[in-house]
């Protein structure tokens, strides 16, 4: 029997904030999912039309395609100081920078951590998928010890390479910042918790409230050389012990 | 015009960005360029500007290339291994047609070097420093008052032509003091509105500030709009002085302070009856390289000074060809040329 | 009628496999059919099992599918 989509309501689609533009990220990645959860949190806010994304360097490099919104593509590493820079030029302005591991947590260090010690009134989406998708799957500096990648051909020893880094932990820390939280995407329950999260942290930055990092443990099968499905259940099986779901820091 | 003020370049060249409108600056502590840093500190915050001493002069670049993509003016400014530092983020602002200034007050190199004045660094100003194919503007005053002059061509021309603009002065521009006449402050209510600026897509497509393209086909165009761009330029926005060259027969080719030291120079060799004149560069890029052509057919010597090994000497005898002989004196680690000792090299070469 | 109905946009599906196993109501299947990018893309089953959770729309992480739920009916009196 035909369903009559007409005579009923429609209760999810395309946020509007996003452009129709097809995602380049491989099967079952979580950057779409992140992307449309930013795109609903756009449209809740009513925010597109003021926003500037910071796209990084890395699997994301082309976020700035996916927003009805301006948008930067900046130098590795640098989306946060990038970040810093919009938003103390045009305070008006909603800013969010979008970063994978590499970026925010290696190459990116020092701008990470300043921005957040500085309380920028920015929001930061850190994607932690303990690998380097663009590059051919790399060690991430959250590479679980044990975990094989390409620059770890015999799994991650801590004794040549130490161990992986809790960099929400260490933003935490900082008297600044206003949420700082690590979410995950593994099943619904996850990403109705990791929207809210989102949510929060834009509406942080609307509120001029300082500064928002969410942390979001996610997948990247092609790398982690597992199916989509396989890969969630690492992320709630494993990875979830070695960084702890929740919020750190909400001083909101 | 206001008052006569006895002022050190780097205060002056503070000074000038912020009568220029210069919105942000970010920047990271280093000798000799303190008191540019210090200036701002004290003065952008209570003029409700951005100012932030950022965390190196990699994170500096980067928020100048944000602060930038808005269509604010910004400015940065560092020494030698400073702007070494930033030379990714020039790529990228050039690369991303983005306005900025920096201002780099060369010292000793290479490494760390020291912190005495130097010339050691046109090349990387010149030749980009950064990765890829393009050019920045560079601007090399040579006194204290044309420090603050070409500080505020320097975010015209930044803005004109979606392009970074650099101030090539050096520690003893940065660190004497002269009398000055500061400009009035521009209205900049009266500047062009930037429609490329990341403001906020509101009732338009959104602006995206890039340098990036996977496709090879994509990526040259972008490439040669930035080479159209730097033909403009070059074709615009030259500048340079001659001193006493009418009539002379050898001539030296300086710029920056070493200029200011072969006026007097100039002077000196004059009085012992050698016809001495001065070519100086005030655009390092685009390089005046047909002016230089035109005044070597009638030179026999054109003597290239600089503080370096022999840096824009390269530039000189592109210029110059077989036209005439193209010696070079040059003085390195710091060291500044003496008067009597670029008239030594003068009556070396001249008879 | 089913409670919900969801529409999959194939040419956007990569065949990933997430809104199958997120539908609780065993809905959706991998079609066996390849798209113009030559992914397997997920199809709608069992339409009269789905009550329009929108489960598997919340993974998709290509925003593939659209999800509609029964209009809820007017209480009479």
């Amino acid at each position: 029997m035909p369903i009559d989509t007409a005579s009923m309501n429609k209760v999810f689609e395309r946020p509007a904030s996003l452009t129709d533009a097809r995602f380049t990220y491989c099967p079952g990645c979580h950057h779409g999912l992140i992307t449309r959860i930013i795109g609903n949190v756009l449209d809740d806010l009513d925010i597109a039309e003021r926003t500037v994304g910071i796209a990084p360097v890395g699997c994301s490099v082309f976020a700035y395609l996916w927003y009805k919104c301006d948008a930067l593509q900046v130098a590795h590493g640098r989306a946060s100081a990038a970040a810093t820079g919009v938003k103390r030029a045009r305070p008006n302005l909603i800013v969010f920078s979008y970063q994978g591991d590499g970026d925010f947590a290696s190459i990116g260090t020092a701008e990470s951590i300043h921005a957040a010690n500085r309380g920028e009134n920015i929001t930061v989406i850190f994607v932690n998928n303990q690998i380097y998708g663009m590059t051919g799957g790399e060690m991430a500096p959250t590479t679980l010890v044990g975990q094989h990648s390409t620059t770890t051909p015999d799994g991650r020893d801590p004794a040549l390479f130490g161990y992986p880094i809790r960099f929400s932990e260490m933003i935490a820390q900082l008297e600044a910042p206003v949420y700082v939280t690590r979410q995950a995407l593994f099943d619904t329950k996850h990403i109705l918790d990791a929207t809210k999260a989102i949510k929060k942290a834009f509406t942080n930055q609307v509120e001029g409230k300082g500064y928002s990092l969410v942390e979001m443990l996610s997948t990247c099968p092609t790398n982690w050389r597992m199916s989509p499905t396989k890969a969630n259940e690492h992320v709630k099986n494993v990875v979830t012990d070695v960084f702890p779901l929740g919020d750190l820091v909400d001083r909101g | 015009m206001g008052e006569r003020l006895l002022l050190r370049g780097n205060e002056v060249i503070a000074e000038s960005a912020i009568r220029a409108g210069c919105e942000c600056y970010f920047a990271y502590p280093i000798t000799p360029q303190a008191e540019l840093l210090e200036h701002m500190a004290r003065n952008m915050p209570r003029l409700g500007r951005t100012f932030i001493q950022a965390e190196s002069e990699v994170a500096a670049i980067s928020m100048v290339y944000g602060a930038a993509s808005t269509g604010a003016r910004t400015l940065t400014s560092s020494s030698s291994p400073g702007i070494s530092l930033k030379q990714e983020g020039i790529s990228y602002l050039a690369g991303s047609h983005l306005p900025a200034v920096i201002v780099n007050v060369v010292r000793g190199g290479p490494g760390l070097g020291n912190i005495a004045p130097s010339q050691c660094d046109y090349f990387q100003a010149t030749k980009g420093g950064g990765h890829g194919d393009y050019h920045i503007i560079v601007l090399g005053p040579s006194t204290v008052p044309e420090a603050g002059d070409l500080t505020m061509l320097a975010f015209d021309l930044a803005d004109k032509y979606r392009t970074p603009v650099m101030i090539l002065a050096d520690g003893l521009l940065g660190q004497m003091m002269e009398p000055v006449e500061l400009p009035d402050p521009i209205d900049l209510d009266s500047l062009p509105k930037k429609d490329w600026a990341t403001t906020g897509a509101k009732g338009r497509d959104p602006n995206i500030i890039l340098s990036f393209d996977l496709g090879p086909e994509n990526l040259k165009r972008m490439n040669l709009a930035l080479q159209e761009k730097y033909e403009q330029i070059t074709a615009n926005e030259i500048r340079y002085e001659e001193t006493a060259t009418e009539d002379a027969d050898i001539v030296v080719a300086a710029y920056g302070t070493v200029a200011r030291i072969v006026k007097s120079v100039i002077t000196m060799a004059r009085a012992e009856g050698i016809k001495l004149g001065l070519f100086r560069p005030v655009t390092l890029w685009p390089y005046p390289y047909d002016a230089l052509r035109a005044l070597s057919e009638r030179m026999d010597i054109v003597l290239t000074v600089e503080m370096s090994a022999g840096q824009m000497w390269e530039d000189v005898r592109l210029a110059v060809g077989e036209r005439a002989k193209t010696p070079f004196y040059g003085e390195m680690g710091g060291v500044v040329p003496t008067p009597r000792g670029i008239l030594s090299e003068v009556k070396k070469h001249a008879h | 009628m089913p409670k919900g109905a969801v529409i999959i946009d194939t040419e956007r599906c990569k065949g990933c496999g997430l809104c199958i196993a997120a539908c609780p109501q065993h809905v959706l299947a991998f079609s066996g059919t390849l798209n113009k990018s030559g992914y397997n893309v997920a199809r709608v089953e069992n339409p009269d099992a789905c009550v329009g959770c929108a489960f598997c729309a919340l993974t998709c992480p290509d925003i593939a599918i659209e999800v509609y739920r029964e209009k809820t009916p007017v209480k009479e009196g």
